[in-house]
């Protein structure tokens, strides 16, 4: 058995002339959280559309489950969960009865589990789904999606308009599920104090282009932001690889690094300054250095790439 | 005793960091005794909601730096209080926190008594390993 559940060989596609997912070589180990993040428009959903087989890649393939993702059996599709994007339910079914009808296409159905989620979500069965909340929506599509045990969980932005409550419930649903460890999940998300928490490995889609695929560690590790502290003069901004932005004050540089190593990192402690001071960043600043404005214009560093 | 923890996501310091610390100070402050066991990896990443590996990360590095000890089948234990660094590692290590405590505090405008009384007061129940003694023998 491999140990990617989800493996892509240049994976592409063109909506018209625009590129939306370009040369994507994207590799999910089994058992890990793996949070695929990206701005609005970055091709997150139509990557994810590809892998379950429903938009054709204009070239390229991709591998779920070991099967090719245009030839995904309905028995394939069985150890698949999919949660697309926007929680979309049958509005005039009851709770009960989207229960019932999506249980009808799964060989396993996992019934203490569907109550479960719904009552974590204060959900009652003879709720019509069409009168919902949105954050109710959201606990009756994970407790559709969760109930048949599926080996891969492929969530599109589950947490997308939830309270902070629904979202620690989301996040105790994802921990849960992935107990067994030949459990997987993808899913895309721009809260990122949501992905620090439950992801372990990331991917950075930015305009088509995969610009970060490693453990979140690393991308904290690398992607790092010092303020050198001086006096007159000051040094000049540095030549670095990978450099993200650099701002400048009266008595202080900031430099933000995409990439940092010890070459990077020599070099930075190298310059003329009489404090240098290695500031924190959050995992949400860090990747808005990483795929913001400034970033772009200014640094075509080799992407952040790691695999197991 | 159930251990108490803070976490927060979304800031500067990684979550297993935060996890370190926390159970750093809970050992120095003895509300973790030697001997004692920690919860398993899987609980307590189910107690504060956050990823397992984030948790076994930070037993991780505390069983590195001789804090916790892994028994295999058997968990995580408080190790027996001693000091596994020679003094000039200590003195060494002590100078990291220094400088980067002195370089943020530089800029902060706190006069030096006042930083000290504060420095005073976060460790004001901060006791030295007995068995350690500041010693250059091996």
């Amino acid at each position: 058995m491999s140990d990617y559940v989800i493996e892509t060989n240049g994976l592409t596609r063109f909506f018209g002339k625009n590129c939306v997912v370009s040369d994507l070589n994207l590799r999910i180990p089994r058992g890990s959280i793996f949070g695929f993040l990206g701005r609005n428009g970055a091709g997150k959903s139509t990557t994810i559309r590809m892998l379950l087989g429903l938009v054709e890649p204009t070239r390229g393939s991709s591998r779920v489950l070991g099967k090719d993702s245009m030839h995904l059996t309905s028995e394939d599709r069985g150890r698949i969960g999919y949660l697309p994007e926007g929680h979309h339910v049958y509005g005039w079914m009851t709770v009960e009865e989207c229960g019932k009808f999506q249980s009808a296409f799964y060989p396993r159905w996992n019934n203490k589990i569907f109550h479960a989620v719904l009552s974590h979500f204060r959900l009652d069965l003879k709720n019509k789904s069409g009168n919902l909340s949105r954050g109710q929506r959201a606990g009756l599509c994970l407790a559709m999606v969760l109930a048949p045990e599926p080996e891969l969980l492929i969530l599109d932005d589950p947490a997308l308009g939830l309270d902070p409550v629904a979202r620690r419930s989301l996040i105790q649903s994802m921990l849960y599920v992935t107990r067994r460890e030949d459990r997987t999940i993808l899913f895309s998300s721009h809260l990122l104090s949501d992905v620090e928490r439950v992801a372990d490995q990331i991917a950075v889609l930015d305009r088509g282009i995969l610009r970060a695929s490693c453990k979140l560690d690393t991308f904290r590790r690398r992607v790092r932001q010092f303020t050198l502290h001086y006096k007159g003069e000051g040094p000049s901004v540095p030549k670095i690889p990978g450099l993200l932005q650099s701002f400048r004050t009266e008595d202080e540089l900031s430099i933000t690094v995409a990439n940092l190593d010890e070459d990077t990192e020599r070099k930075i402690r190298a310059l003329n300054f009489d404090s240098i001071e290695d500031v924190p960043l959050s995992l949400e600043d860090a990747f808005i250095s990483y795929v913001g404005e400034r970033g772009e214009k200014s640094f075509f560093a080799k992407d952040l790439e790691e695999t197991k | 005793m159930a251990l108490q923890f803070e976490i927060y996501s979304g800031s500067g310091e990684a979550i297993y960091t935060q996890i370190e610390n926390q159970l750093r100070r809970a050992i120095a402050t003895g509300k973790l005794l030697e001997g004692q066991q920690l919860p398993s990896v899987r609980s307590l990443a189910e107690q504060l909601t956050v990823n397992p590996n984030t948790v076994s990360r930070a037993y991780a590095e505390l069983v590195t730096a001789g804090l916790l000890e892994a028994q295999p089948g058997r968990g995580v234990f408080v190790a027996p209080r001693r000091q596994i660094y020679s003094l000039e590692e200590r003195q060494r290590r002590l100078n990291e926190a220094i400088e980067q405590f002195a370089n943020t505090a530089a800029f902060l405008d706190f006069t030096l008594p006042q930083l000290l009384k504060q420095i005073e007061s976060r460790l004001s129940d901060y006791s030295p390993t007995k068995t350690s003694k500041p010693s250059k023998k091996t």
